[in-house]
């Protein structure tokens, strides 16, 4: 909402700086998001003095003009009759912006170059001659700004108003807020109009057949206007906040509409079958074209105005063009209603339609302002279109708008805002802004507000405009008197961040991705067409195709941001998010969530450096992580399986595993496939990793028990045997295991190796086992005995030979 | 010909002997020597077991053990001391460039998201808030009609939802998790609730997705005074303790009497620049005291309980405090950027 001081101060004396005022309203909840001076756009609009005139060679009726604009000399070429040597006139420069709208620009007019334009009063939006270039006081400076040299100063105020005050949505709303700020009063314009008879009921008729959706109906009729521009003080006023003029009627109905905020629609009554109104529900099926000349498809629910015949608006929103004001109009039938604020709302949703009626509509217009607002209106017809008022009023009211009552109790009042203002002063804040209270007992006010605070409705809003006029900053600050206590442990959220900082103590550095996706990212990462995380969650509206639907994966997303840093230049990445993915599983229920834990390293291992080679990431790089976290986490029975074919179809055929923990499956980690690096525009080899942590985190025990330090001494053993060289090391390991004496302590990988001197197709892998006994000091024999039997059950089982 | 019992006496004899002299040794020189006389290729242990093969048959193995032993624990004895006074005998002159880099492990670091994410609920936890989340995608129902946002009310316009069905949207601010919560739990209530929300919106200072945390104090006589406390400490600890800060009122369904808050510009302390539009404030945190209708919705007595509650935007928390200008850097994970934090 754009106000401007100029017609502010029709109402109220505003004495405060405009700074200070725009400071004021945003600290009584009318946030000023933007002061200026509105003559701003003649910044590039100078006085130039004109030396000489010729005319123009290839064309009769236009000048060369040539005008000092101080410093410099610029050619213009003019066609207004007035122009002549030494006169004083606007030169708007190429940049300038008219009134209009329409930009200067430097150009060559049939030949000869023009450097600018030579204005008159009307293109400047000073005045409303046209007739002629404008000519400036004689004492003017040349060269000067226009806006300065005129001293043209009026402030706007650009006002972001909540939805819950559309009492703010008009000049007089404002004006109140003002009235209340500076504790002056407000000036209203006389909306009193006095009939004699009642003619109007002769000539016309409203029959309102929806009650519900439009509960007031008002109309008034005009003969005789004259349809014309405006004078210049009403086109000041609606260009003095951006509206652009049109014709006495519209520009009237307008102004009336920013003035005190009640939209008015004026229908050429000569067009209306019937000489009358009817109003509405629209049938499906049906079409209508509004104003703006847009044919329109209206569905069944949509409030029309409608004449004997037709629909010739829609109610609340735009007239429509086969009852439009022109030129040759004559009879003027003005309406003036309160809509059902739901109803309007649809239905400008559905036309996909906002005007500034609907806007103010479906907020809520005072309804005691309908005849009020057509008074005033009418008036101005009278006056300045020349009109003759049509004796009477049509004020269909059939569901009167009840007044609230509502009961605010001092106590509650102060119990919630944590002040201690007495019942005199609580009233004395309503009163001031025009609420109607009486006092019912020590602790009680009866409040009626005023019909145009359509948001009160309520104990509790009564409590926040007492606040408000009480001023926040003035509100003590408290604390609360609540018991002493700590936050409860929330595991998944600990857990979270305990990931996390395991994740960061081994160098990886967090990222947040979209958790939107294109729907190709499925087909880029190669996921077969069984894979449940094809079933994407789409976005019916989304911004851009690559953001069409829900992530079922965190790696597009890493992918992604390894791409873009590695064309920054930067390819040793490690990275990870945490974050949720969407599968879509039924679309009438909430799509599921699963929170993720995604890793992903590549390039080298450790840059070249003086004490290292350089070297690249490979499985166990990656897998190492997945065992650090698990460590991290206290657990240290996870299990990596190879997959199961097509099941990870973005991991490299060979080189990735499920992990388990138990026979419970928690995530997998392995080397992205290459076609789907490459359809990510990635180079290099990448290996990620991933966690449910939905399936994760409820393994992970937070308990911890201490357990005794061994006593005695261990003995370590190693063993080295040849096996087939696709013999996973997890089996040998495990047969050791299941061997189950508990002697045995730990196993540990030494050494695999395979080539020269090993056959080909067999592997010699080394193992440590410690031995140790919790009851006494192990004897070299026995250790000796069970390393033995161990070696030749692995020899048997493996059918594995010992080295020569 | 030695019986067992003068062979064993002997071996005893000599390791005796052998920890005497290794307890007067008092320079490396004579413990090197002592090792020579004992253990060298002439000396009395390697003496005595040469001649274990003259033993008789039945007591060769236990005292060649024995022997073995003592030659075994003599070695360790010696090397054990000689060693003590080797460490003292380090030369003075030896060196190594102590400037090429070491072998470092990089640490990683943090999304700056999640470090201000963990500050604000480190705050509030240490005011007893538990933490609480809550499903990204939502039904209408929480998002909006239990925040008191009927269907078709204009407050609707002051969010732009992403739609994934008719009734389903991407949530919009962290405000549905309050109503998960209070349908669970009786008050009083304590909650803080981070998490990342949804609106089409894409320039310089929107992203489509960005995180909010939202805290909620449910009790008996909570008051909008203590709206403005919690909020001071609150403003106090993730800025400065001389952060001033208004309220100012304003509008948000759920909430009433509600308010914006704002702090003194932190960039120009006041005076007036482009990140204020030069008003001196930056609007931070929307706030207020929950809306009866909220309450109503999820079954709390409206007369017993009040409630305070307020929200705000993580990534305009981290851009002031860091000093970023641009939101969508947050999203971009230039590696440059995120290891700044």
């Amino acid at each position: 909402m754009k106000v401007s001081l100029s017609w502010l101060k029709h109402y109220i004396p505003v004495e405060m700086e405009a700074d200070r005022l725009a400071e004021s309203l945003t600290m009584a909840g009318l946030e000023v998001e933007n002061v200026y001076n509105r003559y701003n756009y003649l910044s590039k609009v100078v006085v130039g003095r004109i030396i000489d005139t010729v005319p123009h060679p290839n064309a009769d009726r236009l000048l060369l003009c040539n005008v000092d604009i101080d410093k410099k000399v610029v050619p213009v070429v003019c066609g207004a009759s007035n122009v002549q040597k030494n006169l004083l006139v606007p030169v708007a420069l190429p940049g300038a912006q008219l009134i209009d709208g329409s930009l200067v620009e430097k150009g060559s007019i049939r030949g000869k170059l023009s450097e600018g334009m030579l204005c008159s009063e009307a293109e400047l939006g000073l005045g409303t001659d046209k007739s002629g270039i404008m000519i400036l006081d004689k004492k003017l400076a040349i060269g000067e700004n226009l806006e300065k040299a005129l001293k043209l100063s009026d402030m706007v105020f650009d006002i972001d108003l909540t939805p819950n005050r559309p009492d703010c949505l008009s000049i007089i709303g404002i004006a109140r807020e003002i009235s209340t700020i500076q504790k002056t009063s407000i000036k209203y314009p006389d909306f009193s109009l006095s009939d004699r008879c009642n003619k109007i009921s002769d000539l016309t008729s409203v029959t309102i057949e929806a009650p519900d959706l439009c509960p007031r109906y008002a109309s008034r009729l005009l003969f005789d206007i004259t349809v014309a521009p405006s004078p210049f003080w009403l086109q000041d006023r609606l260009m003095s906040i951006g509206l652009r003029p049109v014709n006495n009627i519209v520009d009237i109905t307008n102004f009336v509409l920013m003035e005190t905020g009640q939209p008015l629609h004026a229908f050429d009554f000569d067009c209306l079958a019937d000489s009358r109104i009817v109003v509405k529900v629209s049938k499906e099926g049906e079409s209508f074209t509004t104003l703006d000349g847009c044919e329109r498809q209206l569905n069944s629910d949509i409030l029309m105005i409608c004449d004997g015949e037709k629909p010739v608006a829609v109610a609340g929103i735009m007239g429509g063009v086969n009852s439009e004001i022109n030129e040759l109009t004559s009879r003027i039938f003005i309406e003036s209603a309160y809509f059902n604020p739901v109803s309007i709302r649809k239905a400008a949703k559905k036309l996909g339609l906002n005007t500034e009626a609907s806007h103010r509509f479906e907020r809520g217009v005072n309804p005691d302002l309908t005849v009020a607002a057509l008074n005033r209106a009418a008036k101005l017809m009278v006056e300045i279109g020349k009109g003759r008022l049509v004796e009477g009023v049509i004020d269909k009211y059939p569901k009167p708008v009840k007044k609230k009552r509502i009961i605010l109790s001092t106590v509650e009042t102060n119990r919630l805002l944590g002040t201690s203002l007495d019942q005199n002063k609580i009233a004395e804040l309503l009163i001031s802004i025009e609420f109607n209270v009486e006092i019912n007992d020590d602790d009680q006010l009866i409040v009626i507000p005023p019909s145009f605070r359509v948001d009160i409705e309520r104990t509790v809003d009564l409590m926040e405009e007492v606040a408000r006029l009480s001023g926040y900053d003035n509100i003590p600050v408290t604390f609360p008197m609540i018991p002493a206590k700590t936050r409860q442990p929330a595991k998944q959220i600990d857990l979270k961040n305990r990931i996390k900082s395991l994740l960061v103590g081994f160098g990886f550095t967090e990222s947040i991705n979209y958790s939107f996706i294109g729907s190709r990212c499925c087909d880029q990462l190669g996921l077969s067409s069984q894979d449940q995380r094809r079933n994407l969650v789409d976005i019916i509206n989304p911004l851009t195709e690559d953001q069409a639907a829900m992530r079922p994966s965190l790696i597009p997303g890493l992918l992604q941001t390894t791409q873009r840093n590695i064309s920054r230049q930067i390819k040793n990445l490690k990275l990870f998010e945490i974050g949720k993915i969407f599968i879509n599983k039924n679309s009438d229920k909430l799509p599921e969530e699963i929170e993720m834990l995604a890793v992903l390293w590549t390039g080298e291992r450790f840059s070249p450096n003086w004490h290292t080679k350089k070297v690249d990431i490979d499985f166990y790089d990656i897998k190492g992580i997945a065992e650090g976290i698990l460590k991290g986490l206290d657990i240290n029975e996870a299990e990596f399986r190879s997959f199961i074919p097509d099941t990870q179809n973005h991991i490299r055929p060979g080189y990735g595993a499920d992990i388990f923990v138990g026979n419970q499956y928690i995530g997998i980690v392995g080397e992205v496939h290459p076609q789907s690096l490459s359809s990510f525009n990635i180079n290099q080899k990448a290996f990620i990793l991933e966690f449910d942590l939905n399936l994760l985190i409820p393994l992970v025990s937070t308990i911890k028990h201490s357990k005794p330090i061994p006593k005695f001494p261990a003995i370590d053993r190693d063993i080295t045997i040849i096996i087939d060289d696709r013999i996973e090391s997890r089996k040998v390991l495990e047969s050791v295991k299941n061997f189950n004496n508990e002697l045995i302590e730990n196993l540990h990988l030494l050494d695999v190796y395979e080539g020269d001197p090993i056959k080909s197709g067999k592997k010699s892998i080394s193992f440590r086992i410690t031995y140790r006994s919790s009851l006494k000091t192990l004897q070299d024999n026995t250790v000796t005995q069970v390393h033995k039997n161990i070696t030749e059950i692995l020899l048997k089982e493996f059918d594995a030979t010992l080295p020569a | 010909m030695k019986n067992k019992t003068s062979a064993e006496k002997e071996l005893e004899l000599i390791e005796q002997k052998a920890l005497n002299a290794l307890k007067t040794a008092s320079d490396a020189k004579s413990i090197s020597d002592l090792s020579i006389r004992y253990l060298g290729r002439k000396g009395i242990v390697t003496q005595f077991l040469r001649n274990i093969s003259k033993l008789p048959a039945e007591i060769k193995p236990e005292i060649g053990k024995k022997a073995n032993k003592l030659k075994k624990n003599l070695k360790v004895k010696f090397e054990n001391a000689l060693s003590k006074f080797e460490t003292k005998a380090v030369k003075k002159n030896e060196w190594i460039d102590v400037s090429l880099p070491g072998r470092i492990t990089f640490a990683g670091s943090l999304h700056p998201i999640t470090q201000i994410t963990q500050q604000i609920c480190d705050i509030f936890a240490r005011l007893g808030f538990d933490i609480a989340e809550g499903p990204e995608i939502e039904t209408d129902y929480y998002n909006f009609e239990a925040l008191n946002i009927p269907k078709n009310h204009p407050a609707r316009d002051m969010q732009d939802t992403f739609y994934i069905a008719d009734n389903i949207v991407l949530r919009t601010h962290t405000s549905p998790i309050q109503v998960r919560i209070m349908e669970k739990q009786s008050p009083p209530v304590r909650i803080i609730a981070p998490g990342k929300v949804y609106r089409c919106d894409s320039d310089l200072t929107h992203t489509p997705m960005f995180h909010q945390a939202e805290a909620l104090l449910v009790d008996e006589n909570i008051s909008f005074g203590d709206l403005k406390g919690i909020l001071t400490t609150f403003i106090h600890q993730i800025f400065d303790e001389l952060t001033d800060l208004r309220f100012r009122p304003s509008f948000f369904p759920f909430t009433e009497p509600s308010a914006e808050v704002d702090i003194r510009c932190v960039i120009c302390k006041g005076k007036g620049c482009r990140v204020c539009s030069h008003t001196g404030w930056l609007e931070i945190i929307g706030a207020g005291m929950v809306h009866p209708a909220v309450f109503e919705n999820v079954g709390y007595d409206t007369t017993r309980y009040t409630g305070l509650a307020f929200g705000m935007g993580i990534e305009r928390i981290a851009m002031l405090k860091y000093g970023i200008d641009d939101i969508r850097k947050f999203f971009e994970n230039d590696l440059r950027f995120l290891r700044q934090f």
